[in-house]
């Protein structure tokens, strides 16, 4: 198939950025979007041209570092997936297809369609640590941990930090993310020593970083590949009023 | 945004009980009317409980709508550069897309319903005649176009507290397990349609002539 591509180009932070059209021809229904962006990098490079810069690492759904706005929806339509997992079977002969960078403040581009995601790292940063003796690995049964909060908590744990939550937001809010991070330690024994102070903690640093403020519109849980539910940010939200109101 | 939203709910019940004493007849509603002025005489001054609702409300409303002005510039600051596509919203919540422009139609009708029916400004009956003559003259087929206005602001106020109840309940971090999550977003669901309902039955029925 033969697809027209309008592609965010930013040659760094100082650029004001462009969107850019390409015609890439020949795309097999079974490449993913970002071999697809392979096939027109490969021409623009044999053609003297600058290859579009794009984050990518494991490709296969897991590392969170791909991650474009694909016609107005972050990774693209398709549930639960990831850009790299996005496959072009997706698309038809002929299809216009826009690309654009994650949006918000708090992820200035770096090139391109990389943005600077190093406000999430600093979120994580902010938790700090849990108290437990790092040391050798203790006996498995010596912390019960009740299965429904095992299974919420590991629903929590993969998140994969790519960032989508905050670009489908329409208030570039990064509660998902941080609330997914809270959620997954403060189920479990291992997070309730710091569990109210680290809640507060990120949250703060959180605001700190310039993201919006969650209105609860649900758009992040509905583009996110791991499919994070909204509950978790129920359970920041109770985790912070319950620091706060100390 | 959250408890303000509450407290204003809270009042909405209140009110549309007390719209609902319409269908018991002139005597009841203006009796009715007369009690909120009078409650708690002659040991409270009369309108105690009407001014204190009254500074309740309007510092509710305030603080509500200063929540979202704040909301909404914080948003516009974490996003400086638009997307180029048009944004295709994925969740599956209509109501969450009204709140913002459907505020402020609410406040307009706020504006709107106070001249019409506390102040009797704009009301056919003007602000001396007893508050059932007002709400029947207010609804008359001639003036159909607020009995019109007056619905579709209820149906703004419905997607607004559909959203609204159901955010604040997360915002309060009440959603955390699923089961409970399910039953308070039914709650939101009912507690809307029920308020819609309620507030609509007696403009509609005055309109067809139901109400005298």
């Amino acid at each position: 198939m033969n697809l027209t591509l309008k592609i965010w180009r930013q040659n760094g932070s100082s650029d004001k950025g462009r969107m850019v059209t390409y015609r890439v021809e020949d795309v097999s229904p079974d490449m993913s979007f970002l071999e697809m962006l392979d096939v027109l990098n490969e021409r623009l490079i044999l053609e003297g041209d600058d290859p579009v810069a794009f984050d990518h690492d494991c490709r296969e759904g897991i590392c969170g570092m791909c991650g474009m706005v694909i016609n107005g929806v972050a990774h693209g339509e398709q549930k639960l997936t990831t850009t790299c997992q996005l496959h072009m079977r997706h698309f038809k002969d002929g299809d216009v297809v826009t690309i654009e960078p994650w949006r918000a403040a708090a992820f200035p581009v770096v090139k391109d369609l990389v943005v600077d995601r190093s406000a999430f790292d600093r979120i994580i940063q902010a938790g700090g640590f849990i108290s437990v003796p790092a040391g050798s690995a203790p006996e498995a049964h010596s912390v019960p941990v009740p299965k429904a909060a095992a299974d919420a908590a590991f629903d929590a744990a993969t998140c994969i930090g790519c960032g989508a939550c905050v670009a489908a937001c329409p208030n570039g809010s990064a509660s998902l993310f941080t609330a997914a991070k809270i959620t997954h330690l403060s189920l479990l024994p291992q997070g309730q020593p710091e569990r109210e102070s680290r809640a507060r903690a990120m949250v703060e640093q959180m605001d700190a970083e310039g993201f919006g403020g969650c209105t609860n519109t649900g758009e992040c849980t509905a583009v996110c590949p791991k499919g994070i539910p909204l509950d978790t940010i129920a359970q920041m939200n109770a985790d912070y009023l319950k620091a706060a109101s100390k | 945004m959250a408890v303000t939203g509450a407290v204003l709910v809270l009042f909405l019940i209140g009110h549309m009980l007390g719209n609902l004493k319409i269908f018991l007849g002139a005597d009841s509603f203006n009796h009715y009317a007369d009690w909120l002025r009078t409650v708690g005489s002659p040991a409270l001054p009369n309108r105690t409980l009407l001014t204190i609702t009254e500074i309740v409300l309007v510092v509710c409303v305030v603080l509500h709508m200063w929540a979202a002005v704040s909301l909404a510039r914080r948003a516009a600051k974490a996003r400086p550069v638009k997307y180029a596509a048009k944004r295709k919203s994925q969740a599956n919540g209509y109501a969450a897309q009204t709140m913002r422009y459907g505020g402020v139609i609410i406040v307009l009708f706020v504006v709107w319903h106070l001249l019409d029916m506390t102040f009797g400004t704009v009301n056919p009956k003007g602000g001396d005649a007893t508050p059932y003559d007002r709400m029947i003259a207010g609804f008359q087929p001639d003036r159909w176009w607020v009995a019109l206005f007056y619905l579709v602001a209820m149906v703004m106020i419905g997607l607004h507290l559909r959203h609204g109840l159901w955010s604040a309940f997360q915002s309060l971090g009440l959603t955390r397990r699923p089961r409970v999550r399910g039953l308070l977003q039914k709650t939101a669901v009912a507690v809307s349609a029920v308020l819609v309902l309620g507030f609509v039955a007696a403009p509609v029925c005055i309109l067809i002539g139901v109400v005298k």
